[in-house]
């Protein structure tokens, strides 16, 4: 027995996210009183693979091989179903990201495993069966799901449980690739990342705005907001749907769910469909010039003004404060 | 080219989620039903794909006759011909299983679905497809393009974009991007009418997972206001109190 996870990384660097989905994996092991073994897929240093021991697990396993070096959901859906088989693993976890999203329901299906998605919370044990807490209705609600299959896996949201060292050491071991040449249909022509943006998905900090804004012409405010801050940057939808900016900015209902630690809200008046996307911000700051907008009633602080004026301000002040702090 | 979308039937964006007494089900009385907004965009793909008479488009649903008014609205938006499966769509592992039932032996060019149901959220039922019927999926699309046989399709990765090629059948789920939405025109609702509709039986399978309960969001203290002339007190705020810079 054991609990098996997947440590994805962005060209052989693992993110916080993946952190934060050892950390989750490792407290199952415990419940379990099991080891925790990851996998990993692709480029990685040795260094790398066996710092994943500061986040307790005991083993690493790694397969590399020169097809392995970008994302093929049949691919690394025959590596992990191996994997789990031969490390007997009653639990595997993922992260819900967008590769996790292409990976974690073929695996489910492979393995003939109950499948959670959108976990935020640790799972209760219910004799052999789990039951975990998921997100449904777009951030409306949440689902507690009791998955009753002889494995059953798991995909944690971003930001839903804490980076936690425990350090152990970790045995890093090579296994050869059990992908399958017919797993190989697809291929990957170009990555494109924006260096110097910070991921919207997994963001602690997120300056969010609205048609107050009044145009695009304006958003250096929020993009300054953003950078004093170290945050991403996102948009409402009339906003997106208007071109000002790109749709990947869009959160809300139909676009990205965020729970950062903090969500900044500029001229968005909080239509039900925005509000779900960032209910499960833990802190949400709203800057409306309307006092009635419904956003107040959600927010945690609020300041009433314009955000032609109050953002600047803000943002001198955010200076300000680090600069000294 | 034929091409299969995946439909769902979901409670309206502007619905206010409550659960009966218990809170085991979803409450549904007084909620108005709409085709998935993110199946309704990979609809709008295939529509864009098909123009010209380049191939047809089947919707396929899994749900029971009180979700027809939904499929009739994928048919007025353009779709040729549509499939309901007649069954409660349990989970995403029950309505992938009886999609591929479906699909296995009908040779479509590309099956597309949306990136995931507003209700279940699980973005499962595409990948799914995949494993069940050996087919590549890519998840979670905003361009697709098409060149003879082969796809180029760009896919949504943390903070950036991956282009992917593949040659032959493949299976994907579509976000916002891939497609204007399509409004359905009179001769369109006409058409939706008299447009084919199969109703097929459900195959017996057993789920894995089950939702025992729901809960909504613990609601928020009272808001407080700072000062518009004094923003130095939200940094303040925000470092002392809410301690999240």
């Amino acid at each position: 027995m054991s609990v098996l996870v997947y440590v994805e990384h962005a060209e052989g660097k693992f993110k916080k996210s993946t952190f934060e989905v050892v950390s989750y994996a490792k407290a199952i092991a415990q419940q379990l009183n099991t080891n925790l073994v990851a996998l990993a897929i692709g480029n990685l240093s040795a260094e790398q693979l066996s710092n994943l021991g500061t986040y307790g697990a005991q083993k690493v396993l790694h397969v590399n091989d020169v097809q392995l070096g970008t994302f093929n959901a049949q691919a690394y859906t025959s590596i992990l179903s191996d994997a789990a088989q031969k490390e007997g693993a009653t639990v595997v976890v993922l992260a819900n990201s967008f590769s996790g999203k292409g990976l974690a329901p073929r695996l489910a299906v492979r393995l003939k495993a109950g499948l959670a998605s959108g976990v935020v919370a640790l799972p209760t044990l219910q004799g052999a069966a789990l039951s975990v807490k998921r997100t449904a209705y777009s951030g409306k609600a949440f689902a507690h799901v009791k998955l009753s299959g002889s494995i059953n896996v798991l995909a944690l949201n971003a930001n839903a449980f804490p980076v936690s060292e425990q350090q152990v050491s970790a045995e890093v071991i090579s296994l050869a690739s059990s992908a399958k040449p017919t797993d190989f249909k697809t291929s990957v022509k170009e990555i494109v990342r924006a260096s110097d943006k910070i991921s919207l998905p997994e963001a602690d900090l997120v300056v969010s705005a609205g048609r107050g804004m009044k145009g695009p012409e304006n958003w250096h405010l929020i993009e300054e907001l953003a950078e004093s801050l170290g945050a991403a940057t996102a948009c409402s939808k009339p906003v997106s749907d208007a071109g000002w900016r790109p749709h990947e900015e869009h959160v809300g209902q139909t676009g990205i769910s965020v729970s950062p630690n903090l969500y900044i809200a500029v001229g968005i008046s909080g239509a039900i469909q925005h509000l779900a996307g960032v209910s499960s911000s833990k802190t949400i700051v709203v800057i409306n010039k309307d006092p009635e907008a419904p956003f107040f009633k959600v927010a945690d602080y609020g300041i009433v003004g314009d955000a032609m004026e109050v953002v600047p301000q803000l943002t001198a002040a955010m200076k300000a404060y680090s600069q000294n702090g | 080219m034929k091409i299969l979308v995946c439909i769902s039937n979901v409670p309206d964006t502007t619905t206010k989620i409550t659960f009966n007494s218990d809170n085991t089900e979803f409450n549904a009385s007084g909620v108005q039903f709409i085709l998935n907004p993110y199946d309704e965009i990979a609809l709008s793909k295939a529509i864009d794909l098909c123009e010209g008479g380049k191939g047809t488009i089947t919707v396929i649903h899994v749900g029971e006759a009180s979700t027809e008014p939904t499929i009739r609205k994928a048919l007025a938006i353009g779709a040729d011909d549509a499939v309901r499966i007649d069954a409660a769509p349990s989970d995403a592992y029950f309505v992938a299983y009886q999609i591929a039932a479906y699909a296995k032996d009908k040779n479509f060019d590309m099956i597309l679905t949306g990136r995931e149901s507003i209700d279940y959220n699980g973005a499962q039922v595409a990948a799914m497809l995949g494993e069940f019927l050996d087919l590549p999926s890519i998840s979670i699309i905003k361009k697709l393009d098409l060149n003879g046989s082969k796809a180029t399709l760009s896919r949504e990765i943390e903070g950036g974009k991956e282009v992917v090629e593949v040659d032959g059948p493949f299976i994907a789920s579509c976000a916002e991007g891939v497609a204007e939405w399509k409004i359905p025109n009179m001769r369109g609702i006409m058409s939706a009418r008299t447009k084919p509709l199969e109703v097929l039986a459900a195959q017996s399978l057993e789920t894995l997972s089950v939702v025992e309960k729901f809960e909504t969001p613990t609601p928020r203290g009272a808001v407080k206001m700072v000062d518009a002339a004094n923003v130095a007190q939200l940094v303040d705020l925000l470092h002392n109190e809410a301690k999240v810079i």
